[in-house]
């Protein structure tokens, strides 16, 4: 049974300019456990789509529809009051920057009992213990000395931990994290991942990940939805992805990544880039939206969007020319 | 810590010496002569002369100042020319009304202006935040005076809630000392209020863009604890600065709101020093003054480790 089954979000932004159309009819769902990636450009509204989930827009400028239901209740109908009974328990958040996300006044025991103090009713005692233990969890060394420092007295890593230590404390059902090492050293990157993929397993929470990394997502992911100028234009598991994309962007981003040893393999082999940037999402789009950039765009992308197809088992696409059928290597 | 107040104590010596220096200063530098003054108009040179010798004006800049500092240092202050009391004395006399109206001016603006700042930053460009800032822009072109006679009229002659004008010490009951000074704090506190709550605004504004902002929404927390815990915290560094630099501009904002009400404070002593050239008065007063705001300064510093533990002497 699906944990969270979003149905054509729109998440919109009122700007002097026009209405930027950041999020525009994304449906996707999320099992119970499972990790589910989200990836593309910078600025193709993925961190808008997390921001909506936990309704975090402001609202105005921003202005979310469709429907986001979550254990069978729809969070778009709720009341602010309920929904923050829900942020932070139920669902929780992995910010990118961990240097910035945690308030540099307040101790890091205080910031993550509040949370347990708030949506669990432990006294300051109990949320002081329950923290020293969330932080041995993440694997803090010395925690009882940690929980009484404060972010500046720890380095990114360490602060990412904290924050990971912040959003699991109350064993939420759902954890979102958008792009939860991008500003990460390489080598804490992969410790911060297998923390991350560790605790998933004893918490059982199912992880929405938002990244641009597509080395991540073959690490942690089981299905992969790709995202283009606020629309899903790919969704299939993360094997059947990697071995067979459809769309002509995911084959871009693909292609994009470079691999160790590809530049050895001739001097002609260069990185394939997708030419152009992502269109502005002011004016409405008639045709595909990635037509303005794709290499195989007909009049026919440029007039009628494709709709979303099965093209393979659990696998769907928007483009008019994805081939059909199982993959073939 | 401990240390760090003890080196800011030790630093305030040179500053308070120079301090010193100007105030007695004061005496060579201001028009007027202080032993004519005190002979009166119809005194003959010789007396003038006679009474400059008694009062050891006569004798080199220098050796003054040194035995005018060996003075204070052992707690004298002088003696004024014109009531012939010692100046500590008169000062003791005049202090409780005077910090009493600080005091009460102090609390009644940071418990009127910080919410007001955190409530306009919130609801930045709504009715509520240019309903606040119309205000503050008011109160901040509003003289103490005018404010102080509207309030008298209003609340002590119109509607008799409130005593017009005088001042009651705080050993004869709580309720009359405070009604004495709860119009008097509102006018001097006017100008404060708006001052502070713009800076409020601003420094919360400017938090609340932040990224850790976000996270506490993230958490669930309430509107309350983001923006009175959360993001209070992090704007106190420039709040903090205000209040300590509205608490020097009080002291001179007291010496109005003490002619207007009546209060007999310090304020009131200093312009009857400076009518009647009472020099020893002046100069008391001035050091006195001096003292506090190096006093508040230190005590700014030290709030700012209180509210940002980044910062560390």
């Amino acid at each position: 049974m699906a944990l969270l089954e979003v149905q054509n979000l729109q998440t919109h932004f009122r700007t002097p300019e026009g209405i930027n159309r950041a999020v525009d009819g994304v449906s996707f769902h999320v099992d119970e456990g499972e990790t589910l990636a989200i990836v593309g450009e910078s600025g193709c509204g993925k961190s808008v789509t997390s921001m909506s989930l936990m309704r975090l827009i402001p609202e105005p400028p921003g202005k979310i529809a469709g429907s986001i239901r979550f254990q069978d209740k729809d969070l778009l109908q709720l009341s602010e009051h309920e929904m923050r009974a829900i942020r932070g328990n139920d669902i929780s958040m992995i910010f990118q920057e961990p240097m910035t996300s945690l308030n540099p006044v307040l101790t890091v025991g205080r910031q993550i009992g509040e949370t347990l103090r708030m949506h669990q009713g432990l006294d300051k005692q109990a949320a002081l213990a329950r923290a020293i233990e969330m932080l041995t969890l993440v694997g803090i060394p010395e925690p009882a000395r940690r929980v009484r420092e404060y972010p500046h007295q720890l380095s990114g890593g360490m602060r990412q931990r904290v924050m990971i230590a912040m959003a699991l404390a109350c064993n939420p059902k759902l954890l979102i994290a958008d792009e939860p090492t991008t500003a990460l050293d390489v080598t804490i990157q992969a410790q911060i991942l297998r923390l991350m993929l560790d605790l998933k397993r004893r918490v059982g929470a199912a992880i929405v990940l938002i990244t641009h990394d597509l080395g991540v997502v073959a690490e942690i992911a089981e299905r992969v939805m790709v995202m283009y100028a606020g629309r899903k234009v790919e969704e299939a598991p993360v094997a059947e992805l990697f071995r067979s994309p459809r769309h002509p962007y995911t084959q871009g981003l693909l292609g994009a990544v470079p691999k160790l040893g590809s530049s050895l393999s001739g001097a002609a082999r260069r990185l394939a880039e997708i030419p152009g940037q992502v269109p502005s999402l002011k004016k409405r789009i008639d045709g595909c939206v990635f037509a303005g950039r794709c290499a195989l765009a007909t009049d026919l992308c440029r007039e009628v969007a494709p709709g979303l197809e099965q093209k393979a088992p659990r696998h769907i696409v928007a483009c008019h020319y994805a081939p059909r059928g199982a993959a073939a290597a | 810590m401990v240390s760090y107040i003890f080196r800011r104590i030790l630093s305030t010596m040179p500053v308070m010496a120079i301090v010193a220096l100007f105030v007695f200063s004061l005496l060579y530098i201001a028009p007027g002569d202080p032993a004519a003054v005190i002979a009166g108009d119809q005194a003959s040179p010789a007396d003038v002369e006679r009474i400059r010798q008694a009062l050891g004006l006569d004798r080199p800049f220098l050796v003054q100042f040194g035995d005018w500092v060996w003075r204070i240092l052992h707690g004298d202050l002088g003696t004024s020319i014109f009531t012939n009391l010692p100046v500590s004395s008169l000062i003791a006399q005049r202090l409780e009304p005077t910090l009493s109206l600080m005091a009460i001016t102090l609390v009644l603006t940071i418990l009127v202006a910080v919410p007001l700042g955190v409530v306009a930053a919130w609801k930045a460009g709504s009715l509520v935040d240019r309903t606040i800032m119309a205000f503050a822009v008011f109160g901040f072109s509003l003289p103490v005076f005018v404010v102080g006679y509207v309030l008298a009229y209003l609340f002590a002659l119109q509607f008799d809630w409130l005593p017009v004008q005088g001042y009651t010490p705080l050993v004869e009951g709580l309720w009359p000392w405070l009604e004495h000074l709860i119009l008097p704090a509102l006018a001097l506190g006017c100008v404060y209020i708006a001052l502070i709550a713009r800076i409020t605004r601003a420094a919360m504004l400017e938090v609340l863009q932040q990224d850790y902002v976000r996270t506490a929404r993230a958490k669930g927390l309430g509107q309350g604890s983001i923006l009175f815990v959360h993001a209070l915290k992090n704007a106190a560094v420039p709040i903090v600065t205000v209040i300590g630099i509205g608490i020097a501009l009080l002291i001179g904002g007291a010496v109005v709101t003490e002619s207007v009400f009546a209060i007999p404070g310090l304020g009131r002593l200093t312009i009857d020093a400076i009518l009647r050239r009472d020099y020893p008065v002046i100069q008391g007063i001035v050091l006195l003054f001096s003292f506090l705001y190096v006093l508040v300064n230190l005590m700014v510093d030290v709030t700012y480790t209180l509210v940002d533990p980044r910062i560390r002497y």
